[in-house]
């Protein structure tokens, strides 16, 4: 299982919001694909599949929040 | 001025159309092309952000498109805002694993380059704390919202130059009650495009080397 993290966006910055997934869950996903896109400060940041696999789980929903080093979802 | 900086002056381009030549820019960025800044002006038409309001749009969509106003929703942060001719439309597409991997200082950067363009046209604009883009007094003159792939960004910053500012009065811009200003009507009069153009540029090469 690999996990989706929310990664380092910047200095000051905690958390953001997932404003939306691309996948659900089931999905096949390649490695790089991306998946969901984190919004912050007026930046939408693209977050890609660490790993190719099914998108096992999300973990935090489009219009939650998220925060940096923690997961979004998993992949099996 | 910009040696490390290509610049692409794209004109008067539909709004979906540019955004097309923009992901495409984007992926030649990806793939190890140097910065582009992209220069344009788009017909009228409202764009919604990722985090878009339905309450922002004051009237139904088919008051706004009777207008000759579109609607396109795109994969920048930030709420709704408004394109027209006059609006100097920029576009970094910069890779930022060169410039620092930080957004925050990215946005920092961006509204320091729209500061010191206003400066050289005797206009005295600040960026408000928590409130993303650029004033003049309460009124704000330049919005800015991004995107980023791979750490490449795309989108800008919406410069009211010579805007018709009236069309503004079709939404909360940025999900804000704020009203919105432009070089024009600060100046009183319409200010020469190809100047702010070349003063843009400047700034841009002052601030990302």
């Amino acid at each position: 299982m690999t996990k989706i993290i929310l990664p380092e966006l910047g200095e000051g910055i905690v958390k953001a919001t997932i404003a939306c997934w691309h996948a659900k869950v089931g999905d096949s996903l390649q490695r790089g694909q991306e998946v969901c896109e984190a919004v912050t400060d007026k930046a939408s940041f693209v977050i890609e599949a660490p790993a190719a696999g099914k998108l096992e789980s999300i973990c935090v929903d489009a219009g939650q929040e998220g925060l940096v080093g923690g997961v979004l979802g998993t992949i099996e | 001025m910009t040696p490390n900086i290509i610049i692409e002056d794209w004109g008067l381009i539909n709004y979906l159309d540019g955004l097309e030549r923009q992901r495409k820019c984007v992926q030649r960025v990806i793939e190890g092309a140097g910065d582009h800044l992209i220069l344009c002006e788009h017909p009228a038409v409202l764009t919604l952000g990722r985090m878009t309001n339905p309450q922002s749009l004051l009237y139904e969509r088919k008051e706004i498109e009777a207008r000759s106003v579109t609607i396109e929703r795109v994969d920048r942060g930030g709420d709704v805002t408004l394109h027209a001719p006059g609006q100097l439309i920029v576009y970094p597409v910069f890779n930022l694993n060169k410039h620092g991997k930080d957004l925050k200082a990215y946005m920092e950067e961006l509204e320091e380059v729209a500061v010191d363009l206003l400066k050289n046209f005797g206009i005295l604009a600040i960026s408000i704390c928590g409130q993303r883009g650029v004033f003049v007094g309460p009124d704000k003159i330049i919005s800015i919202g991004v995107g980023v792939r791979k750490w490449v960004t795309y989108h800008g910053l919406g410069i009211n130059v010579n805007t018709d500012l009236s069309l503004f009065d079709l939404i909360k811009p940025c999900g804000l009650n704020v009203r919105m200003t432009s070089m024009q009507k600060i100046k009183g009069h319409a200010m020469p495009m190809a100047d702010v153009k070349t003063k843009i540029i400047e700034q841009f090469g002052k601030h990302f080397k």
